[in-house]
């Protein structure tokens, strides 16, 4: 039971990190955009690719697709997003479906459409019992890594300038900018930002998510229910959304195994119902 | 005296406008041609028989079929993206629904006689896909588009995953085999060139559009167009807004299921691949290939999307969605409404150019 627990919480941590840049770029250009989970997947071949074919450390992988994939991000939100800022939803629906199918193609070009699987250093295997429960180290690891990263996020959203610059941006992008905000940077790097955290959130769940060239529209739906359940003005929202999926997909699956995503699917549908704003948002009158 | 005079009044007041309408609403010769082609790319097969090829048209029946069948389905979208404005991305569950419905009628009922006639099938697939649409109608009406496109998502998903997971009833992730359809009308049997599956397909979508062409040019068609320019003002001018769209999603629904149960019989096969995400995908993207809010914008995006498909996946299979993806992108960031709006920009400039003979052109 507590072994679930476990496992589902390092799972839901792993979706946050992964769902993160999504929900604050929603947030903030109120820009839909789907092929979120293509940054994540580069990131996650980008390991596969370090470690398998040029036997380079786990520890490195994971800042390099960090940094490749923002360096992706930043690239393609400058080219290509920018110019869909002012479209309807549904072009950028279009655009992003897009954007997946070529991410799927080219890397089933490139990698094959099997699935990728990596092989972590020794010291990250293995589980060890505590209070009756079995914890997987490489889970107590993604644990650690994506705990401190929402401190650390929390913390620069929070306390520093640009976080109140950022907040100030998603609660009235107008105003903000009539304050002499440059939204349009802020946009830009928290773009970057959320792509490459959805990068190391890739190659953090190289081995756990499989790896394969559907991934970005497999998990696409992940991304969306922790949106609608977290709601896009804040990150604490998403956090515990993204707990709570982790937490009920890994028990769904282990419980109900014959139901399958059929209960977070209706979950989602059901939020977005009756809370069309998200289960944690605040609620904001305008 | 004065009642005929007023009646006069109201009468000449009316004229221009209800002309207008009904000028709109006739028959073009460009839509003879479409349909022209349509009948001539049937008629292109026998060809063979009589001693002679026909080059550039394809003397593929099953093609042409799927292409009709995915029309209508691209169709369907166009009624609630087009008219209504209903940005939906779910459309895929309705088609699956109508094919598993069809295919599930063929299967067992061809037994018991008349529920394995096609025709019946088809308005069963229709009136269960209705049904589901009009029950999930409801959660379409609130929030913003992306509230809408997650529902819908949402929806296709969760029927995806029950067709997955039914395995005694669909066949689970093998498919819905052996639907066998009784003849059509009792005289045509599906024969294994595809030639009834054909005319069965293009009389269906023909059928389906004239109904479609009627609607969208009747009041109801109006209305719908003004609740998709502001639903507000259209409330203010005392429109039932939400029963409009529940009526349009769930016709739009019906007519996605009639599609669904077309393929399910003319292949004979049902499986999971109906109701995947990227049927809806694609479909949403014939309509945006075509041009949303023309009708004939999801026949002609199906045509070139099916033919492109086929031809990209001779030359690389699998990596076809590549292109698919390129071309999309493309359309998004440079053309507007597809290639019925290119055309229209073409056949406007050509209009320019050439100053129109005295009262031919207004």
């Amino acid at each position: 039971m507590l072994t679930i627990l476990f496992d589902g919480v390092a799972y839901g941590m792993l979706l946050f990190v992964l769902s993160v840049g999504l929900c604050v770029t929603l947030g903030l250009m109120n820009f839909i955009n789907l092929a979120h989970g293509a940054f994540a997947m580069a990131g996650g071949y980008l390991t596969v690719v370090m470690m398998n074919w040029y036997g380079i450390s786990f520890y490195w992988c994971l800042p390099a697709a960090f940094i490749v994939s923002a360096v992706l991000g930043v690239f393609l939100e400058r080219t290509l997003y920018s110019r869909l800022y002012d479209k309807t939803h549904l072009d950028q629906v279009l655009f992003s479906i897009g954007l997946i199918f070529v991410a799927t193609a080219a890397v089933d070009y490139v990698m094959g459409a099997s699935q990728q699987i990596i092989n972590l250093p020794a010291h990250l295997n293995g589980r060890f019992e505590f209070l009756g429960a079995s914890i997987g180290v490489y889970r107590l690891f993604v644990i650690v890594i994506c705990g401190l990263l929402t401190v650390a996020l929390q913390f620069v959203i929070g306390r520093t300038r640009f976080g109140s610059r950022l907040r100030a941006s998603v609660d009235d992008g107008r105003v903000a900018r009539g304050l002499g905000i440059d939204v349009t940077f802020i946009f830009a790097l928290t773009f970057a930002f959320g792509s490459g955290l959805a990068g190391l959130g890739g190659a953090l769940g190289a081995s756990i998510l499989s790896m394969d060239p559907t991934f970005p529209l497999k998990y696409m739906i992940y991304f969306l229910i922790v949106i609608a359940v977290g709601g896009t003005t804040t990150i604490t929202g998403p956090f515990f959304a993204s707990i709570l999926l982790g937490v009920a997909d890994v028990a769904g699956k282990y419980f109900v195994p014959s139901i399958g995503g059929f209960i977070i699917y209706s979950i989602m549908v059901l939020v977005l119902i009756f809370k069309p704003e998200g289960l944690f948002a605040r609620s904001t009158k305008r | 005296m004065s009642v005929a005079s007023a009646t006069d009044m109201s009468a000449a007041a009316a004229g221009p406008a209800s002309l207008r309408l009904m000028s709109a609403a006739r028959w073009r010769w460009y839509e003879f041609l479409f349909w022209g082609i349509a009948v001539a790319c049937g008629l292109s097969t026998l060809a063979p028989a009589l001693g002679f090829t026909v080059p550039v048209i394809p003397t593929k029946l099953m093609l042409m079929s799927e292409i009709l069948i995915l029309g209508l389905l691209a169709l369907s979208i166009d009624l609630t993206l087009g008219y209504a404005g209903l940005v939906t991305l779910g459309q895929g569950a309705f088609f699956g629904i109508g094919a598993y419905t069809a295919g599930l009628m063929a299967k067992y009922g061809a037994g018991v006689a008349p529920l394995s006639d096609p025709l019946l099938g088809l308005l069963g697939a229709g009136l269960a896909a209705g049904v589901v649409g009009f029950a999930t109608s409801f959660l379409v009406l609130r929030g913003s588009d992306l509230t809408r496109l997650m529902v819908t998502l949402g929806v296709a998903l969760i029927v995806e995953e029950l067709v997955n997971k039914l395995k005694d009833i669909t066949g689970g992730t093998d498919g819905l085999q052996g639907v066998m359809s009784s003849s059509v009308l009792g005289i045509w049997d599906f024969d294994l060139y595809g030639y009834t599956a054909f005319w069965y397909a293009l009389g269906i979508t023909f059928l389906c559009f004239w109904f479609c062409r009627r609607l969208v040019n009747s009041p109801f068609g109006y209305s719908l167009r003004a609740i998709k320019g502001n639903a507000l003002r259209a409330r203010a001018i005392g429109m039932p807004v939400n029963a409009r769209l529940i009526q349009v999603y769930t016709l739009s629904a019906f007519i996605a299921g009639v599609a669904g149960g077309l393929l399910a019989q003319t292949t004979q096969f049902a499986s999971p691949d109906m109701v995947a995400f990227h049927r809806s995908a694609d479909s949403l993207l014939m309509v945006i290939f075509g041009g949303a809010g023309h009708l004939y914008g999801g026949l002609i995006g199906a045509a070139i999307f099916r033919v492109m498909q086929d031809f990209l996946s001779n030359i690389t299979p699998q990596y076809w969605l590549f292109w698919v993806g390129i071309v999309l992108i493309l359309l998004v960031l440079f053309v507007r409404n597809g290639v019925i709006g290119l055309m229209m920009a073409a056949s406007q400039k050509y209009i320019a150019k050439v100053p129109p003979k005295s009262g031919a052109l207004k």
